[in-house]
């Protein structure tokens, strides 16, 4: 039996790690300065796939992954962990994609991968924090969705059954295959990778990279076919252009500020046991304690 | 037709905080559109709920009442909005940036076609000039939210779809009775003209709300500790503090993931937005994320001992010492000054 998992993934620049030269002197973000990493909660939904991968017979995972050329790293990246492969759709028909034209895009290239059995996806991208991609892509493929996923509790004759963690509680729901699971990241770590796999898969690229390397592996991509990482453009995916990139966005970014306090003129105070007191009479007479 | 929609959220027949305080924004922004507030909620047995809402300004409220919607699930209450939004075809839609706008949302807005803005922090109308096309747009919803990591805030907006959809989260806006005696229109709608039987292949087989402990929002004073505490041992003067001047106790997201505080005490960005009388922020540095959830309090005072801390330029006082020092002391001198 053959069970296709996609997992979606996305690079994002280290937004946690935001450091003071993250931001140009005009208030824009400096991008270079931020390094690129695998989405976390995509690494959490990398792990949920394979596990399900060992427990079903004849099961792929593969990852798809919108971005730029030097996104293949995820797929790479993924292939260490233990995803036998992926695809990776880029090209600047998808620039200044908003969710929405990012789900298009990535719908239609999921329907392109064809028979897919599940789809897992992270909860949310930190460099948007929108979490409106999975359910997305579900209402264009017309699946069900599990959101917020914590563990896949039980899978068995193409059921599933998913604890799912909300802010107030937990759920645990079933239902049929094919869906989108979007998983959280309270869920399981993704596991490191396997030094073997690494092994195997460190020359795993796309046609563009090995174009972009000075040496020559035509060989190795012939004899080695697990070692190309597909790569699609706009023009490899069933699409109407206007849903595409910008003019398939609905929302338009009017503004961009940094983010500026306007300091308060505060009172000084040393924690000398005279100016404690001072303040603490201070707030019981104007009622703000007390 | 072109009304401002907000879609209610409902656990146990009680309308949730976070509806009502888009109903509120919803008023006004119904109020300078003149055009009407509607709601909708979906669910089973919701009789009780035209009380709690029409005080707010609702206009017109929508009833999906039906066994099989309640507890919530993705695609009937989808396809209620979806079906709803083709015939009123509303300007604006709002729900609660919550675990269930957040899976309900973007399914609505993928369906239509139309912008989505998750977790903004204000929202306001106003033109937009698209240079490009050389057109103006009046009256589009200014979506303002953080966005990366809390170092910008980008105003968004969606010129030529609709509904103008937006997600906010719970306590970013306030809730404020409109007229205690309003009462408005109920529609009930005929829920098999809007849902399909193949909308229920999602089952819900156990489910455990808890109602939260902390209450953040209603507390007149908020004692938050971070990771300058230093230990959970020490963070305990919090509660002590806090307890004596009748407050609730938050914290940074350091001070959470560091294991001194529960998740639902963190104030920011990505927990909770506070507005109190009285914020003290005790080791406490200042970044952005912390202080998007809580520079709106009428008066801060900051423990920390750098003199430099950025959180000292918000604070109406700045006490430049260890919280070990002053914690004890301000306990001790409230105790003394107090009755
Ligand atoms: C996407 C994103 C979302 C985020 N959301 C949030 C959020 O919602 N809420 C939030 O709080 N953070 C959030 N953060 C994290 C935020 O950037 C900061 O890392 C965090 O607020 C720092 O917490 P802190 O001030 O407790 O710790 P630190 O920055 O480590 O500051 C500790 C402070 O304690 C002082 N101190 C040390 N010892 C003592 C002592 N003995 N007595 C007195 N003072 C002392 C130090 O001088 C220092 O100022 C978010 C970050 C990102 C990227
Ligand atoms: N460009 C992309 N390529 C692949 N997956 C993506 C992309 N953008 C978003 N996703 C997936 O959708 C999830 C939610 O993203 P977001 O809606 O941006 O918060 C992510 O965790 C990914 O799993």
């Amino acid at each position: 039996m053959s069970f296709n998992i996609v997992v979606l993934a996305k690079q994002v620049p280290d937004t946690r790690n935001v450091g003071k030269d993250a931001m140009k002197a005009d208030g824009t973000v400096n991008r270079a300065a931020l390094s690129a990493i695998y989405n976390p909660e995509d690494l959490n939904a990398l792990e949920q796939a394979l596990r399900l991968k060992s427990t079903i017979e004849g099961a792929q995972v593969h990852v798809l992954t919108m971005g730029p050329a030097r996104a293949a790293e995820i797929i790479r990246e993924s292939m260490y962990r233990g995803a036998d492969g992926g695809y990776l759709l880029s090209g600047r028909e998808f620039a200044g994609s908003d969710t929405l034209a990012t789900s298009y895009a990535l719908a239609a290239a999921i329907r392109k991968i064809n028979k897919v059995d599940i789809i897992i996806c992270g909860r949310q991208a930190i460099d948007g924090d929108t979490a409106q991609v999975g359910p997305q892509i579900a209402e264009k493929l017309g699946l069900p969705q599990i959101t917020y996923a914590e563990e896949i509790l039980d899978f068995s004759k193409r059921e599933i059954t998913v604890k799912r963690r909300l802010e107030r509680g937990v759920e645990v729901v079933k239902g049929a295959l094919p869906m989108v699971i979007t998983v959280n990241g309270s869920a399981a770590n993704c596991r490191p990778r396997h030094a073997k796999l690494t092994l195997k898969y460190k020359n795993a690229k796309t046609v563009s990279e090995r174009q972009a390397s000075s040496t020559d592996y035509t060989d190795l991509y012939e004899t080695h076919p697990y070692l190309n990482i597909l790569e699609w453009g706009a023009s490899d995916i069933e699409h109407e252009p206007q849903w595409l990139g910008l003019s398939g966005s609905p929302t338009k970014v009017k503004q961009i500020e940094s983010v500026v306090f306007t300091a308060k003129e505060s009172k000084r105070l040393t924690p000398a046991d005279g100016e404690i007191e001072e303040l603490i009479k201070e707030l019981i007479a104007n009622h703000t304690i007390g | 037709m072109n009304n401002i929609f907000v879609y209610l959220e409902i656990e146990d027949g009680i309308v949730a905080d976070v509806s009502l305080e888009l109903l509120t924004k919803g008023r006004t922004l119904a109020d300078k559109q003149q055009c009407k507030l509607e709601a909708v909620a979906a669910g089973y047995q919701l009789d009780k709920i035209g009380e709690q809402v029409f005080p707010y300004g609702v206009d017109t409220l929508y009833l999906a009442d039906d066994k099989r919607l309640s507890p919530y699930t993705t695609l009937p209450h989808t396809s209620i909005l979806v079906n709803l939004f083709k015939e009123e075809k509303p300007q604006i839609a709002l729900m609660g940036a919550t675990s269930i706008g957040r899976d309900l949302g973007p399914r609505v807005s993928s369906a239509l076609f139309s912008g989505l803005t998750a977790d903004c922090t204000a929202l306001e109308i106003g033109t937009y000039e698209d240079k490009k096309a050389g057109k103006v747009y009046d009256d589009l919803l200014y979506q303002i939210r953080p966005a990366f990591g809390g170092n910008i805030v980008a105003t968004i907006v969606n010129p030529d779809c609709r509904p103008q959809m937006a997600t906010v989260r719970e306590g970013v806006m306030k809730k404020e009775i409109r007229n205690a005696k309003h009462v408005g229109k109920t529609v009930k709608l005929d829920v098999s003209n809007y849902v399909s039987d193949t909308d229920f292949v999602i089952e819900v087989i156990e489910r455990h709300m808890e109602k939260s402990k902390v209450n953040l929002k209603a507390a007149p004073i908020i004692v938050a500790g971070g990771y300058g505490m230093g230990s959970a041992e020490n963070f305990k003067m919090l509660y002590d503090l806090a307890a004596v001047l009748g407050g609730e106790v938050g914290a940074s997201r350091a001070a959470v993931d560091s294991g001194m505080a529960e998740h639902e005490r963190q104030i920011g960005q990505t927990g909770t937005t506070v507005r109190p009388k009285l914020y003290i922020a005790c080791g406490i540095s200042g970044q952005i994320q912390h202080i998007a959830g809580m520079q709106d309090s009428s008066m801060i005072i900051a423990i920390n001992s750098d003199p430099d801390a950025p959180i000292n330029t918000i604070a109406d006082y700045v006490i430049t010492g260890t919280v070990e020092d002053v914690i004890p002391k301000m306990i001790k001198y409230y105790k003394k000054n107090s009755k």
